[in-house]
């Protein structure tokens, strides 16, 4: 019953983000200097932002580019770590050694000012939706290590289990074993994986904004929206401006919730 | 006698009300790149050398006038050519060096010095060498190649150093001296107990220590200061303002409108790397014109700064009395003014797109430093005046080395949203910025030759007005300036922000300017209330 709510849940918010076009009262990028910050009123359920703009139909928009993306960039990131993961937990000896070594090299290197450089040759004419495109790219393509690390442990322990080794000692080739044993026993991890990495990567962006990197005025994303957080101490005169985190939370949870439930057999 | 008696009374009364000693927290945004006097040139250097560096003469923030300090005195000599100062006497530095014009010659020498590219000397260079002598212990003459116009209040800046301390530029003559410092977390300044001003027989200044927390954020900032462990704001947000104005968290107050600048201005460098149809219409006054009376500047001060600023008109504002030119208004938000310039230069608008004469698209990009709400603010308010016009404009947020290197080395930007934060009243503050020669003239920096009439113009008047001492005729030349500037509109000036501070209610004596340094720059006369 529960999960069926959340997976009613989690399509009306898809629907309503994915159709912002048609639910959202005003354009994101609409202006109204006569009215701003004010709280929520019948023109403006959520009430309007510094620039006067409509903070639900910002919401609406913004959901559209952070549901899309972040996820986006989340499979990428896990499916290069589960190549990563279980190709060297396959292979073993010194493939391994040599990948967990890469692993931990790629996760002590400061990413932030290969972003930054990213983003100094990127042409400053470029439409703002390319620009947060190349950002959760640029996120999906350096996220692996974490997952990678977490992968390969879990591919090794399922490696050294009895039905694995039943299964080589019955003559399983290395990856027809992946695909038809280790998959589905890794699938809780790498699910896991990808609801850690998808929210990390939405409030990542919302810090490289400050950078630069992220997504630029006028387009609206999750991440942005809760750029307004930041003065917490403002947060008991206006609660309505957290809505996009409860609604971030809320998301998550349905997502969670909508899964089946699975049981590991580590 | 009465008289005398009750000056007296009033006098142990107010120093009895004070409470000496105790420790003022501050913060400053960056660390300080240098704590070498002569090299200062970021805010939070600025700011220690005021706090602890002694001059001949101080800049009344509040009054705008000049008051002597080290120096009991001046004499202008020679048309403006010469300076005499007469020192006080027996004045120590905090290591206990006896301070004598000698170190005044030390400190004039050691700023000129070219290997040093001291910031400071920048003020005085004028094409030959600035000397000063010692005429006996307590007298000095300080000569300049042509008359000084700034007059004794350049030396507001330049902190004196010891020739003969051992502890070198450590032994200062001002308040505090520095005790201490963790790099990226904080600078700690402790009294100077050889400092010389005394007051109802006692030495100042009344607090004991200042300590200077390194924190970038502003958020952070305010929350700090909410919980009281800061002091002192000396720049809030118009939305931080209106909460403490609501909570009465501490005392906020609008000092008024500052020197500060915010403005955009078009990449008219002719080596950019930019296609030659945007370069000509950057290079057009009209397409300038038209793109700054698009823009309403009303609407930036009242959305994005609350009230707190007011529509710019030039270099300076209105709060600068002597320099501003009153003939000048803020270039009015006029649409039908906008589309008649376009218009001359063959501009034409349809389907909501402006193209010009070879059916280009207007788009162009504007870049601004990441992190600054107002500024982004501010860009993506004047997106949408532009775009009623049927201009597209990009927004791009970078971090500011980034920023840096695109406006002052490879030329790859398109235009520019930032702010310049003038500290000085007078015009040769500004020299830097106007002469085409310099790399700090932004639209087109660097140039062997004025690439323009008008910028050949202001070169000649700005010139021309610093080697004039007659104030009243220097006012008439760069009021010149001021109009060209109006008419060319090289930079397209926004608004002007007011100076908004926060002061913890326990604090006494704190007046706030709206020249820097704010909130401190009667230092060694801030104290804490007397404690019950």
């Amino acid at each position: 019953m529960i999960r069926r709510a959340a997976k009613w849940i989690l399509a009306a918010l898809f629907i309503l983000m994915l159709g912002a076009g048609l639910f959202a009262p005003y354009g994101y990028e609409a202006q109204s200097r006569q009215e701003i910050a004010s709280p929520p009123s019948r023109t403006h359920w959520l009430g309007t932002d510094a620039l006067g703009r409509d903070r639900y139909s910002r919401l609406l928009y913004g959901g559209r580019v952070s549901i899309l993306l972040a996820p986006a960039a989340s499979i990428v990131s896990v499916l290069l770590a589960l190549i990563m993961g279980v190709g060297a937990a396959l292979a073993g000896g010194a493939a391994q050694r040599a990948a967990t070594t890469v692993i931990d090299l790629a996760l002590s290197l400061p990413w932030l000012f290969l972003l930054l450089a990213v983003r100094a040759t990127l042409p400053l004419n470029l439409p703002p939706i390319c620009s947060i495109a190349v950002t959760f790219a640029l996120l999906g393509l350096l996220g692996w290590p974490g997952p990678a690390r977490v992968l390969l442990a879990a591919a090794r322990r399922q490696l050294g289990s009895d039905y694995i080794l039943f299964a080589r000692a019955s003559g399983a080739a290395s990856w027809p074993l992946a695909a038809r044993h280790l998959a589905p026993n890794l699938a809780p991890v790498v699910l896991a994986q990808f609801w850690t990495t998808t929210p990390a990567y939405l409030l990542a962006e919302a810090n490289l904004s400050l950078l630069g990197l992220g997504v630029s005025e006028p387009l609206p994303s999750w991440g942005n929206l809760l750029r307004e957080l930041q003065n917490i101490t403002a947060l008991p005169h206006q609660p309505w401006v957290a809505v996009p985190l409860l609604l971030l939370i809320a998301a998550l949870s349905c997502c969670q919730l909508a899964q089946p439930p699975r049981e590991f057999s580590i | 006698m009465i008289r005398f008696v009750c000056l007296l009374l009033v006098l142990v009364l107010r120093s009895g009300l004070a409470q000496w000693g105790g420790e003022l927290r501050l913060n400053v945004r960056s660390e300080p790149r240098t704590l070498h006097p002569a090299l200062a040139d970021d805010d939070a250097s600025e700011m220690i050398r005021y706090l602890t560096g002694g001059v001949l003469v101080r800049v009344n923030r509040i009054t705008q006038q000049a008051e002597p300090s080290l120096a009991s005195s001046w004499r202008v000599l020679d048309g403006g050519r010469a300076i005499r100062f007469q020192l006080r006497e027996k004045l120590q530095f905090s290591d206990g060096t006896p301070f004598t014009s000698d170190d005044v010659v030390y400190t004039i020498e050691t700023i000129m010095n070219p290997d040093l590219h001291s910031p400071v000397g920048d003020s005085f260079r004028m094409g030959g060498r600035v000397q000063a002598t010692a005429d006996g212990p307590l007298s000095v003459v300080v000569r300049f190649p042509e008359p000084l116009a700034g007059g004794p209040a350049l030396f507001d800046q330049v902190a004196i150093m010891s020739r003969k301390a051992p502890a070198k530029e450590a032994a200062v003559l001002g308040p505090f001296y520095i005790a201490g410092r963790k790099a990226g977390a904080w600078v700690r300044l402790e009294r100077n107990l050889k400092y010389w001003k005394v007051y109802a027989g006692r030495r100042l200044p009344y607090l004991d220590a200042i300590q200077l927390d390194i924190q970038p954020s502003r958020d952070a900032e305010f929350l700090r200061f909410r919980r009281g462990e800061l002091h002192m704001l000396p720049a809030l947000e118009p939305e931080q303002f209106d909460e403490l104005s609501k909570t009465g968290a501490g005392l906020v107050r609008d000092a008024g409108s500052t020197l500060a600048n915010e403005f955009l201005w078009f990449n008219m460098a002719p080596a950019a790397p930019l296609p030659a149809y945007k370069k000509a219409w950057f290079a057009s006054k009209n397409f300038r014109r038209a793109v700054s009376s698009a823009i309403r500047r009303e609407d930036l001060c009242t959305v994005v700064f609350r009230g707190h600023a007011v529509p710019a008109v030039g270099p300076f504002p209105p709060v600068n009395r002597f320099w501003f030119n009153s003939k000048l208004k803020a270039p009015s938000f006029d649409l039908d003014a906008a589309r008649r310039f376009l218009a001359q230069d063959g501009f034409s608008a349809s389907g909501g797109v402006l193209r010009d004469c070879d059916n280009h698209p207007v788009e162009f990009s504007v870049v601004s430093n990441a992190g600054n709400k107002s500024r982004e603010r501010m860009a993506a308010m004047i997106q949408q005046d532009l775009a009623a016009i049927g201009i597209r404009l990009n927004i791009v947020t970078l971090d500011f080395p980034s920023l840096l290197d695109r406006i002052s080395k490879s030329q790859q930007y398109e235009s520019c949203l930032l702010g310049l934060n003038n500290v000085d009243l007078d015009p040769d503050g500004q020299m830097n910025f106007w002469l085409s020669s310099s790399a700090q003239h932004c639209w087109n920096p660097r140039q062997t030759t004025p690439a323009t009439p008008w910028e050949a113009e202001i070169d000649r008047l700005m010139r021309e007005q610093a080697g004039q001492p007659d104030a009243r005729r220097r006012k008439a030349l760069f009021d010149r300036v001021q109009e060209i500037v109006w008419d060319q509109t090289p930079v397209i000036y926004l608004v002007n922000r007011n100076a908004l501070v926060a002061v913890a209610p326990g604090l006494r004596n704190v007046q706030p300017a709206v020249l820097d340094p704010r909130l401190v720059w009667n230092i060694d006369q801030i104290h804490f209330a007397l404690q019950k």
